[in-house]
Order: C-alpha cells, then sequence, then structure tokens
C-alpha cells in the first residue's frame, strides 16, 4: 500500500523540478557516445598542452644536433626532428598554438558575427540590407587570397594570424545569427519587452541573442576546427607560425620533407592534429544534435 | 468623443497605416475616444478591426516599416504622446501606461527566469538594486496568486501554465502601480474558469491599484462584466461609442446589433446561429462610404457616403445614418 504512493510523490517532484533547455540539452549530449568521447578526448589533448611542455625535461625550442632525426624511444616518445628537437614536446607546444588559433579566431569571429548580425536582423529595413551587403562583397572576395594579403602586408605575428582569421569567418556567423533574429524579434516576449520601455540595446542582448545560441553554439564548434585547419594550411604555406614556434602546421611541412626517411616527424603532429580534428566535429555534430529541437524524439 | 476634463488619455483621429505591395492598409483610420480616470473602457470588434494597432499605436508599438502612425493626437497628461522624443516614452512604456498580450505562452522569454523578466522592469523604471527588485518580484507573484512565489521566481516561463504565465504578465505589467492598463485580448488563449479568474484578478487590482484599464476583447460577455464604456470597432473605426450598459440595451449601429444577435443564449435552441452576412472588408480596398454598408441590411443609397459619428444622447455615439 505504501509503496505505489511514495511513487507517485517521486514522480511529482521530478514534474515540479522540470528541466530547463539545456539540462535537455547536456542530457541528449551525455547519451551520444561519440560526442562524449569527442569531449574526453579534447580534454585529454588540451590538458597535456598546458601541462606536459611545462613539466618535460625537454623544451621545443632546445637544439642537439647529435640527435638528429632520431626514431622514437623510451627518451623521446615521439622521436625528434632534424635539429634534435623532441617531437612530442613540440607537437603538444603545436597543440597550444592549433588550439589558441582555432578558440581565439572563433572567439573573435562570434564577437563580430554575432553583434553584426543581431544589429542587422533587428533594425531590418535599409540598414539591414546594407549590412548584409557588405557581407556579400566581402564573401564574394576570395578567402584565402584576403588572408595572403593581410598577412603579407602586416606583420606575421601570431596575434595577426588570429585576427585575421577571425575577420574572415565571421561572414556565416553574421547571417546565422541575423537569420534568427529575424524570426524571433517578431516574437510578442519581444514586443512584451518594448512595451515595458527596455532599451533597444538591451532588448537585443538581453532578450533576442540568447535566443540564438543553440545554432550559434553549434556554429561555433565548428569553426574551431576549420579555423585550425586554416591555421595549418597558412602555417604550410609558410604564412603562419613563424620558427622557432611551432604549429601542427608548421611541423607538417617540416616533416613532409623528410616523409620517406623519418615518418615520424610527419605522422605524430599529423596524427594529433587528426584526432583533435576528429573529436571537435564529433562533438560538435552531438551539439547540434542535443540543441536542435526538430531531432527531439525522446 | 465627449471632451471631458478628467480624461486621463484622448486619442484624436488616430490613423496607422501597413504599407506594403504598392497597397496601403489602413490599419486605423480616424479613432477617438476618451478614457476617464479609473474607469475601464472596452474596446469590441472582429479581428482585423485595429483594435491592438489602436493600443499599439498609443505606445508607439508599430514596427516601422511596414506600419506607421500617420496622423493624430493620443493626450496623455498634457502630453501629445505622438511628439514626444523616443527616451520619453520609452519610459512612460511599462512604468505609467503597461499592457498585457494575447498571449501569454509566447509573451515571456522562453530564455531568463520568471523574476528575472519581473525584475528588468522594476529595475528600469524604479531604479531598485537587485535584492529590493527581487523582493518586489516575490511581492507581485504573490499579489497575482500564485502560491509559492519566493521558489517559483526561479523557475523558467515553460514551468508554469497558461494561466500562471497569463498572472505573472499582469504581475509585470502592474509592478510599476501604471496609470493606465492595456489590456490586449488577456483572456483569449486561455479556457474559461481560468479566463474569469484572470477577470477577476484585473478587476481587483485595478480598485486596489488605482489604475484606468483599456479592455480590448472581442468577447462581449467580457465587456459586459468588466467595462463602464465600449467602443467597437469596425474596418478601422470606431462605429459606435456608449456606456456598456446603454450599449448593450439599446444599439445603435447595424454593426453592434449583429454583434450582440451573434452571442449564442444557451437558454434558447437555436437551429442556426446568427451570423452578419459577409466578411470585414479588405483594408487596403475599402468599400466607397461607410464600410459596413455592404454587409448591412439596413443600407440605403445615403450609405454611399460617409456616415459622420453623430450624438444619439447624452453620452452615445454612432456613425450610422439610420435613425433609430
Amino acid at each position: 500500500m505504501n509503496q505505489p504512493v511514495s511513487a507517485t510523490v517521486v514522480e511529482e517532484k521530478q514534474l515540479v523540478v522540470g528541466t530547463s533547455l539545456w539540462q535537455d540539452a547536456w542530457r541528449r549530449l551525455k547519451k551520444n557516445k561519440l560526442a562524449v568521447f569527442g569531449a574526453i578526448v579534447l580534454i585529454i589533448i588540451v590538458a597535456a598542452s598546458i601541462f606536459v611542455p611545462i613539466f618535460s625535461s625537454y623544451s621545443y625550442d632546445q637544439i642537439n644536433l647529435d640527435k638528429s632525426s632520431e626514431p622514437p624511444s623510451l627518451e623521446h616518445w615521439f622521436g625528434t626532428d632534424q635539429l634534435g628537437r623532441d617531437i612530442l614536446v613540440r607537437s603538444l607546444i603545436g597543440g597550444r598554438i592549433s588550439l589558441m588559433v582555432g578558440v581565439i579566431a572563433t572567439a573573435v569571429s562570434f564577437v563580430i558575427g554575432v553583434t553584426y548580425g543581431a544589429i542587422s536582423g533587428y533594425f531590418g529595413g535599409y540598414i539591414d540590407e546594407l549590412m548584409m551587403r557588405i557581407v556579400d562583397v566581402i564573401y564574394s572576395l576570395p578567402y584565402l587570397f584576403l588572408v595572403i594579403v593581410l598577412l603579407a602586408f602586416f606583420t606575421k605575428s601570431i596575434f595577426m594570424l588570429f585576427f585575421v582569421l577571425g575577420a574572415v569567418s565571421w561572414l556565416t556567423m553574421a547571417r546565422i545569427v541575423r537569420g534568427q533574429v529575424l524570426s524571433i524579434k517578431n516574437q510578442e516576449f519581444i514586443e512584451a519587452a518594448r512595451a515595458v520601455g527596455v532599451e533597444t540595446p538591451m532588448i537585443i542582448f538581453r532578450h533576442v541573442v540568447p535566443n540564438t545560441l543553440g545554432p550559434v553554439i553549434v556554429y561555433t564548434t565548428l569553426t574551431i576546427p576549420s579555423a585550425m585547419l586554416s591555421e595549418a594550411f597558412l602555417s604550410f604555406l609558410g604564412l603562419g607560425v613563424q620558427p622557432p614556434l611551432a604549429s601542427w602546421g608548421t611541423m607538417v611541412n617540416e616533416g613532409v620533407e623528410a616523409i620517406s626517411v623519418y615518418p615520424w616527424q610527419l605522422i605524430f603532429p599529423g596524427l594529433m592534429m587528426a584526432i583533435t580534428l576528429f573529436s571537435l566535429n564529433f562533438l560538435g555534430d552531438g551539439l547540434r544534435d542535443a540543441l536542435d529541437p526538430q531531432m527531439r524524439k525522446d | 468623443m465627449a471632451k471631458s476634463n478628467s480624461a486621463i488619455l484622448s486619442v484624436r483621429n488616430l490613423q496607422t497605416h501597413f504599407y506594403g505591395d504598392g497597397a496601403v492598409v489602413k490599419a486605423v483610420d480616424g479613432v477617438s475616444f476618451d478614457l476617464k480616470l479609473g474607469e475601464t473602457l472596452g474596446i469590441v470588434g472582429e479581428s482585423g478591426s485595429g483594435k491592438s494597432v489602436t493600443n499599439l499605436s498609443i505606445l508607439r508599438l508599430i514596427p516601422y516599416p511596414p506600419g506607421k502612425i500617420v496622423g493624430g493626437e493620443v493626450i496623455f497628461d498634457n502630453k501629445d504622446l505622438m511628439k514626444i522624443p523616443e527616451n520619453e516614452i520609452r519610459r512612460i512604456r511599462g512604468k505609467r501606461i503597461a499592457m498585457i498580450f494575447q498571449d501569454p505562452m509566447t509573451s515571456l522569454n522562453p530564455f531568463m527566469k520568471i523574476g528575472a523578466q519581473l525584475m528588468e522592469i522594476t529595475q528600469l523604471h524604479e531604479g531598485l538594486n537587485n535584492s529590493q527588485a527581487r523582493k518586489k518580484a516575490i511581492e507581485m507573484l504573490e499579489l497575482v496568486g500564485i502560491a509559492d512565489a519566493s521558489r517559483r521566481i526561479d523557475d523558467y516561463s515553460h514551468q508554469f501554465s497558461g494561466g500562471m504565465r497569463q498572472r505573472v504578465m499582469i504581475a509585470m505589467a502592474l509592478s510599476c502601480k501604471p496609470e493606465l492598463l492595456i489590456a490586449d485580448e488577456p483572456t483569449t488563449a486561455l479556457d474559461v474558469t481560468i479566463q474569469a479568474q484572470i477577470l477577476e484578478l484585473i478587476k481587483g487590482l485595478k480598485e486596489k491599484i488605482g489604475t484606468s484599464v483599456i479592455l480590448i476583447t472581442h468577447d462581449l460577455g467580457i465587456v459586459a462584466g468588466m467595462t463602464d464604456h465600449t467602443g467597437v470597432m469596425y474596418a478601422g473605426k470606431i462605429v459606435e461609442y456608449a456606456p456598456t450598459e446603454e450599449l448593450f440595451s439599446n444599439p445603435h449601429h447595424p454593426y453592434t446589433k449583429g454583434l450582440l444577435k451573434s452571442v449564442p443564449d444557451p437558454l434558447i435552441e437555436q437551429k442556426k446561429l446568427f451570423q452578419i452576412p459577409g466578411l470585414p472588408p479588405d483594408l487596403s480596398n475599402l468599400p466607397k462610404g461607410c464600410p459596413f454598408s455592404p454587409r448591412c441590411s439596413s443600407a440605403t443609397t445615403q450609405c454611399q457616403e460617409f456616415p459622420p459619428i453623430r450624438q444619439i444622447n447624452a453620452e452615445h455615439y454612432s456613425a450610422c445614418w439610420l435613425e433609430n
């Protein structure tokens, strides 16, 4: 007799507590094994990139010509490069740079893109028309050409790289946000916010933008790998990170030269980059499924 | 209509048009009315007759483009709301004139906690700090009858039912003790039992706070129970305006008569429900003269000319050529 009563009480409690959108998304994300795997791998790589170089007895720019191009051994797990530098430490330093490029460039594109798209979409009319035509014009310029010109024109510092990559990847973000804002700004709660006298900037950034975050987060997680890939490509061309600093792109570039003789110089940094990009994409896909209400089956 | 010194709000010849695809939609086409202090004014009419646009225009909330207030005055506190600067009217919105919207399901931001939305208003208009605003928000939620308010304040809107959300909306609207409350079909989206509760709540709080109310609705039953005066809108105009009792007992305009006849009487078994023939006119292409004439059974050739609004008796006005 007691059993069913307590069961209903528990049920009612759960009903009252309810789940917020984020809790719901989190629950679904946890169910996606690939996404969880991606997240765990990412955490390991990030932690290793941060901590291993600090505690390792080798440094990324420590040249030791006696040990040039040694194969992997207990001493040097990933072997050494032509200048005798430890590839494990260099890969992890490269990971720091690559992840930083990915995150900072994405953050730059996020800030510019969300602000620009939200303003364009919210005000609409001529402002929207003008702002979106500007985006179209920048879109029509060849992306890499633009990056190469900007990098050649300004100094080839790593901060420039963050900025340049961010500055060319905000366009899609702006379009996504604008599209979202167009549909949200006509909803009643925005009208209600205006009716209680909330200022326009507050409406945009407090009421409209948070409601666009689902698709924006998904796009963000997919921008990180694409920025990292661009960085690798630019470094491969010699336009990115300058030696002795390493990034995965420059290491792959150096490794390619010695691929037939010393394959580990290419394989290890290449593998780390591939694993990171895979993990980011898995996580991004998982987030998309978790946040997209159309996918709600359960 | 009636010029009165105690009017809290006077709307004079308000005109709001929408532009699109080369056509001009005259959603509000010369609306005038007065609202006396402490009174409740009902505005009834079919969907698309311009009720909501009239009231959005009062607070200049018409989205431009496509909409534009092209003429008229709205006098509130000796100022024409149509002419004051934007930041001045923003300080009136929510503080001195508040609104409740039709659909409580979509009028609350799904990403913000109820409390944050309630606090936003008092922080904005009364400069309260966080803890004061929170206290005030809990107070308001208790006032509108939300049980366990101090806990529910941290819930999101989807955790509330429709009737509860409308209570939250009312709490929000009344937070700053507004002088005027515009309720735009506040019960349309709710079921009948909740409707009655919400209306009672508005009525009670109106007296408690001393707010004047404009109640927009298409439900004549609500008008009868809640309002002192009623304006009937048709095709962007107020076609009849009278004290509510007078309007029900002695309607003058054929449209009002039609509306009253359309209400089914549960005590009499009707084979077929009465309906006004035809459809409301296309507001971008109004018929010449009286806009109701194509649907009106008493229309004459005189109706080709637009009927002026006439005084029927002391407080009863109607825009129709008919002699009683």
